[in-house]
């Protein structure tokens, strides 16, 4: 999804004079089509990415809309208190753009797993958080982040994601999607594990289980109003992501229900806590954790 | 508000405002206030090109106080030429006032917040960045304390400034030779300090940082130089125009008593 989404950008920016990108010198058979058509609204300042977000904010304080790119915790954790300081707290227009998030790069190691940002940009005020779950859902962020003016997060996948909304979004940004709909138990995805949600789904259905499905390629803010009445309307909720199990989608959804008094049956399906040493790819890494149907069924 | 093209009266005033400020609320900083005091001054009273009455206009000159934690005299200086009122430099810290001990952009005149140190040049690199690129002529100021040069994300911006030819980027440090919690010498010696920028490309100028001509004449050296960016290495005193306070690292933390303000104002000489 990584290319369609610079694809998208390079088309908004065409129209947008204002709209620059910047990376940390990663991009490689990605963002040449930005830096080829539109080179003065590119810039790769070297493999800097403290100084990045500052240049960045400063571009933005001129007057521009900033998109800054690079790998996993490189544009995130590197420089987070930049991010913290000189976007958040000055309400920036500029635009994080993190491709490989999750486990996107497994066999490279933990140093390129992308599994702490959700909750870590979560925290952040003035920050919208938003987590594709394939090359359409990125495609229509693009405009909806660069049109809010303020300060935004697109946690991407790397590439070769399968297109899950083949007729296109059902609603629009920034509601939930609903891919599925029962009554048993509703499984709340973020990212491209929402493919993986999907194929959970199918499996229990021939179990007798009648599942609902949504993707929030938005999730912070999150749409309070859908997740009460999916609250309401299940036996209960099982949140999928590709994150760890502390502070991400899950945690944002089991304190707003906290929050609100909802009474709900939840889980969480999620990256545990542990540090494995053993390498393998994403999917090799993904399929280490205990099912996603088999932590549905015991919550029912 | 005085005349600000007297800048040593306006160097005066701000001391005062500083000292009386910090002794007011019992806050730090004191000494990095007053070592900047003289730069302020002839920034604020010569050089930037500045509309109190128009803060966002757009083709004003830029200047980030990258050492935030020297708010106290910054805020005087904006005081002194009109941005806030001199009176609510009293609020200084206080509970529900707008004048926290790191600058902030609540006030009008403050280009960035800053607080946590290597942050503000790679901001002001990317607003000579935008200057540059859109021919604008507007000049973007960075201050920053020598310990904050011990910051990599500053070494970043100098290499970024220095690819990309940002004539119009002037950071001024503030080399009073004392951080945080040592000597900069003990501490992470920044030796030779003149030659690591003139090695990193930039224009690199060094002063007498409270030399008032020396200030000035180095900001209208800065007209010629049409390609590089600029450094003013300003060697400074921390505490400078308090005997007591005068190169004593202690004077970064604490704050004067009624009697020590006294004296600090009769050696300064500002009574106001």
């Amino acid at each position: 999804m990584r290319n369609e989404t610079i694809e998208a950008l390079t088309q908004y920016a065409r129209a947008n004079p204002d709209v620059m990108l910047l990376t940390a010198d990663l991009g490689f058979s990605v963002l040449e089509v930005m830096r080829d058509n539109l080179p003065n609204q590119y810039v790769n300042v070297g493999v800097s990415e403290q100084a990045m977000i500052g240049i960045a904010s400063g571009l933005a304080l001129a007057g521009h809309r900033v998109a800054v790119y690079s790998i996993a915790n490189f544009p995130t954790l590197r420089c987070l208190e930049q991010i913290r300081n000189d976007v958040c707290y000055h309400n920036l227009p500029v635009t994080i753009i993190s491709v490989g998030s999750g486990l996107a790069y497994g066999s490279q190691g933990y140093t390129h797993h992308g599994i702490e940002d959700i909750g870590i940009m979560s925290m952040l005020p003035n920050m919208t958080v938003t987590c594709p779950a394939d090359p359409m859902e990125a495609i229509a962020l693009v405009p909806y982040l660069l049109d809010r003016r303020s300060p935004s997060y697109l946690r991407l996948g790397r590439s070769g994601e399968a297109v899950l909304h083949k007729d296109g979004l059902r609603t629009p940004l920034p509601e939930p999607i609903e891919m599925r709909k029962g009554h048993d138990i509703a499984l709340l995805a973020t990212g491209a594990i929402l493919g993986r949600a999907l194929a959970a789904a199918d499996a229990l259905k021939e179990q007798g289980i009648s599942v609902s499905v949504y993707s929030f390629p938005v999730i912070k803010p999150l749409n309070m109003n859908l997740l009460f009445s999916v609250a309401n309307a299940h036996r209960a909720i099982l949140t999928v992501e590709e994150h760890s199990i502390h502070g991400g989608f899950g945690s944002m959804i089991s304190d707003h229900l906290c929050e609100h008094n909802i009474q709900c049956r939840i889980g969480k399906w999620a990256i545990p806590d542990t540090l494995r040493m053993k390498f393998g790819s994403q999917s090799f890494l993904l399929d280490q954790i205990e099912p996603i149907t088999t932590k549905a069924l015991a919550l029912l | 508000m005085i005349n600000k093209n007297d800048t040593p009266a306006l160097a005066r005033r701000l001391r005062g405002h500083a000292l009386r400020m910090t002794g007011k609320s019992k806050s730090s900083h004191i000494g990095s206030c007053l070592s900047i005091a003289d730069i302020l001054a002839v920034l604020y009273g010569q050089v930037l090109n500045i509309d109190p009455q128009h803060p966002s206009w757009p083709d004003r000159d830029r200047l980030i106080v990258s050492k935030g934690h020297a708010a106290a005299i910054v805020y005087a200086a904006l005081a002194e030429t009109g941005f806030i009122s001199v009176s609510e430099l009293d609020s200084f810290q206080s509970d529900g006032s707008r004048l926290s001990g790191h600058v902030t952009t609540s006030i009008p005149g403050v280009e960035f917040s800053t607080g946590s140190l290597g942050h503000g040049l790679p901001v002001a690199a990317g607003l000579a960045f935008a200057a540059k690129k859109s021919g604008a002529l507007w000049r973007t100021y960075c201050i920053l304390s020598d310990g904050e040069m011990d910051e990599g994300s500053n070494w970043e911006a100098i290499q970024f400034a220095q690819h990309h030819n940002l004539q119009q980027l002037v950071a001024i440090i503030d080399y009073n030779k004392i951080q945080s919690f040592g000597s900069v010498e003990d501490v992470s010696n920044l030796e030779p300090f003149v030659d690591k920028f003139k090695s990193f490309n930039w224009n690199t100028i060094e002063i007498d940082g409270h030399s008032h001509e020396a200030i000035a004449s180095a900001c209208q050296h800065i007209s010629r130089e049409t390609k590089r960016p600029t450094v003013i290495i300003a060697n400074t005193i921390k505490g400078k125009g308090v005997s007591f306070m005068e190169n004593r690292l202690e004077w970064h933390y604490r704050s004067v008593n009624d009697a020590q303000l006294l004296q600090a104002i009769d050696e300064i000489g500002s009574s106001s």
